[in-house]
């Protein structure tokens, strides 16, 4: 197992993680007297008010000094040493201790702060070059993102338009190796030969919903994978009454949920062994769910509650996941633009738009993304009243 | 002697060989996959119980999953439309006498390497009677392709292109013939399907399933070892498993050969 930076958090401190995770800059702002503050608190440092809420914030800030810190009786931070920090006041405020990243001059001047999640799956303080930098390459921010450059991963289904996007956009940002899972083998798909030309791509026959092959697979490949994408999926478009039987709704939870759980006993030990293996580790497994996995989508019942068990198993996952520093990455999309949301009218999550977001989220660091419209309207009204989507969905 | 004391005498002495016609079940083996709108067979899955392990100290055993069609299987006449109203038309109500039968071997091998949407047509039938003897009623007609050689290689095997899948089987005539003049128990191939891939074209689609379940005839797919098979003179022993109102198993195929 691999050292992880410290992880202890108070309840309230774990509002800048929950921001985080989504990648977004939130700190407690008082609502009666408006100040921001940083470290979070119970209560307002300025006025004692108890009604402090978590609120995005702009980002800029003055970094004030910077040092390198030679010396740390913290494990994790022991073995990486020589490490940078800075203190950065912040345009919004308050004043914060940051992590920094190497191509931020030397104090003074203008820095970015963004809050990530780092090893220990908590948010820290990250202040990056106010200008357009190398964020891949700096090895401090590589400890707080799972950047797919320079990095080996596994797409579990390549037959779908969104398995070849994701397998593109991947190969696009430096990935160094990507296997591609394909059920079926002796069904050639449309764009296979495109895949089979990326010179990244190597092609192998994988079936989630048979244990032995997913195992074998794994004992194949598991020691190499730093990155899992599991996006393979079974989606028809039923509802309890519009189809009679169990088979359909089997065979989604066969793949959507039994899949994952198969391949999280395959290749989860495989990946927390290496989640500390040289700069090359094992860093992140993404999970492809539904935004209906947060509210069950009638015309889609069966789907929705699919993914909402693959959901549930992820935060499994999760949990299991992090000793090892591996980020379990949620992805929420709203219906994909394929054939099965033909009925649906738009928007549509493209295959292209949706990979992007997955890569982009690996890069920054991100822990769950709600691409597209339908996945951030829906969002927004799941957190603010759960009930009422619910029964707006039920109309 | 009696018939079936001979019998034991020549399965003891070896005088009588036992050959498997049958694949091995395992998650590999090629199933079949229709369009995606439709229902779908299970394919042959498999999950451990217990490895003399903690789940279980002393013993192993498996829990298996799959559809009635998978693997090397058994077609019974409610398998399809035109068979659905028959008597004893399941698995479990089928006489158990006509499990076992003589067996016709048709060695198509030559024609099926050569053209892989080969069909088996009553002229060829007949030509073949010439060479090799009448086929006698409630007999099997097991139709040689060598395609069970591709088996290892799931893609060769089910032979699919943008048009669907390309294996060899019977045409329509020759189904009426071998049920209607020859009154045959069934009909055997070595690919999925006792229907040629294309037959979705013929009319009627799928002949062999019409018209053998339609007369109360049953079929046997997913064969191999048929070229160890005389042309006559075999028994096969093909009893599917008791599934009330099945409409087909999985199972073993045995047939009996008499040595030279």
């Amino acid at each position: 197992m691999p050292t992880l930076p410290p992880a202890a958090r108070s309840r309230v401190a774990l509002g800048l993680t929950a921001a985080a995770a989504l990648g977004r800059f939130e700190l407690q702002q008082c609502r009666d007297c408006g100040t921001v503050q940083y470290p979070p608190r119970e209560a307002c440092q300025q006025c004692l008010s108890a009604r402090l809420d978590w609120k995005p914030q702009s980002t800029g800030g003055e970094l004030l000094s910077d040092t390198v810190l030679h010396h740390s009786n913290d494990l994790f931070f022991r073995e990486r040493l020589p490490w940078r920090l800075g203190l950065v006041k912040l345009d919004c405020g308050p004043t914060v201790v940051a992590h920094l990243h190497e191509r931020v001059a030397q104090a003074p001047g203008r820095v970015v702060v963004a809050a990530k999640l780092d090893r220990a799956g908590q948010a820290v303080l990250v202040a990056l070059p106010d200008k357009e930098a190398n964020m891949a390459e700096d090895r401090q921010l590589r400890e707080f993102t799972c950047d797919p450059k320079f990095r080996k991963v596994l797409v579990t289904d390549g037959k779908t338009a969104l398995g070849q996007a994701i397998v593109k956009a991947l190969a696009a940002a430096g990935a160094d190796l990507i296997w591609v899972g394909h059920s079926e083998p002796w069904k050639k798909f449309a764009g296979f030969d495109e895949l089979k030309a990326i010179p990244q791509v190597t092609l192998l026959p994988l079936d989630v919903t048979d244990s032995k092959n997913v195992k074998e697979v794994a004992a194949e490949i598991g020691g190499k994978v730093d990155i899992l994408v599991n996006n393979a999926e079974y989606h028809r478009t039923h509802s309890i009454s519009s189809r009679y039987g169990v088979d359909t709704a089997r065979a989604e939870m066969d793949v959507n949920y039994f899949g994952l759980l198969r391949l999280a006993q395959e290749f989860g030990p495989a990946m927390r062994g290496r989640g500390a293996d040289g700069l090359a580790s094992a860093v992140a497994w993404v999970n492809v769910l539904s935004i209906y996995a947060l509210a069950n989508f009638p015309p889609h019942g069966t789907f929705s509650a699919s993914k909402a068990a693959a959901h549930s198993l992820s935060q499994c996952l999760r949990a299991e996941m992090r000793p090892a520093g591996v980020r379990v990455i949620h992805a929420f999309p709203g219906p994909i633009d394929d054939e099965w949301n033909q009925l649906l009218p738009p928007p549509k999550v493209t295959p292209t738009a949706l990979s992007g977001a997955i890569v982009k989220a690996l890069r920054e660091g991100v822990e769950d993304l709600y691409p597209g419209d339908v996945a951030q309207e829906w969002l927004a009204r799941w957190r603010d009243n759960p009930k009422a989507l619910e029964k707006e969905l039920s109309t | 002697m009696s018939a079936l004391t001979q019998l034991a005498e020549g399965l003891v002495k070896g005088k009588i060989k036992v050959v498997d016609l049958t694949e091995t079940l395992s998650p590999e083996f090629p199933y079949i996959s229709l369009p995606p709108e439709m229902g779908q067979a299970w394919p042959f899955r498999i999950e451990e119980v217990s490895h003399y392990d903690d789940r279980g100290p002393a013993w192993y055993w498996n829990n298996f999953s799959c559809g009635e069609h998978t693997g090397t299987h058994f077609d019974a006449p409610i398998h399809w439309v035109s068979g659905k109203d028959l008597p004893n038309n399941s698995v479990d109500t089928i006489q158990p006498e006509r499990f076992i039968g003589p067996a016709f071997v048709v060695d198509c091998s030559k024609e099926s390497a050569a053209n892989p949407d080969f069909l088996l047509t009553k002229p060829y039938l007949l030509d073949w009677e010439k060479k090799h003897g009448k086929i006698s009623p409630r007999s099997w007609v097991l139709m040689r392709t060598d395609w069970s050689k591709k088996s290892g290689d799931p893609e060769a095997y089910q032979n699919y292109d943008e048009t669907g899948q390309h294996t060899p089987g019977p045409d329509t005539d020759a189904v009426r013939f071998l049920v209607e003049d020859r009154d045959i128990v069934g009909f055997g191939t070595e690919s999925i399907g006792t229907d040629a891939g294309q037959a979705y074209h013929l009319r009627p689609p799928y002949p062999c399933h019409y018209y053998m379940h339609g007369a109360g005839r049953y079929g046997l797919q997913c064969l191999k070892n048929l070229d160890q098979l005389p042309p006559t003179g075999a028994i096969v022993v093909a009893a599917p498993l008791k599934i009330r109102n099945g409409s087909g198993s999985p199972l073993r195929v045995l047939a009996l050969v008499e040595s030279k």
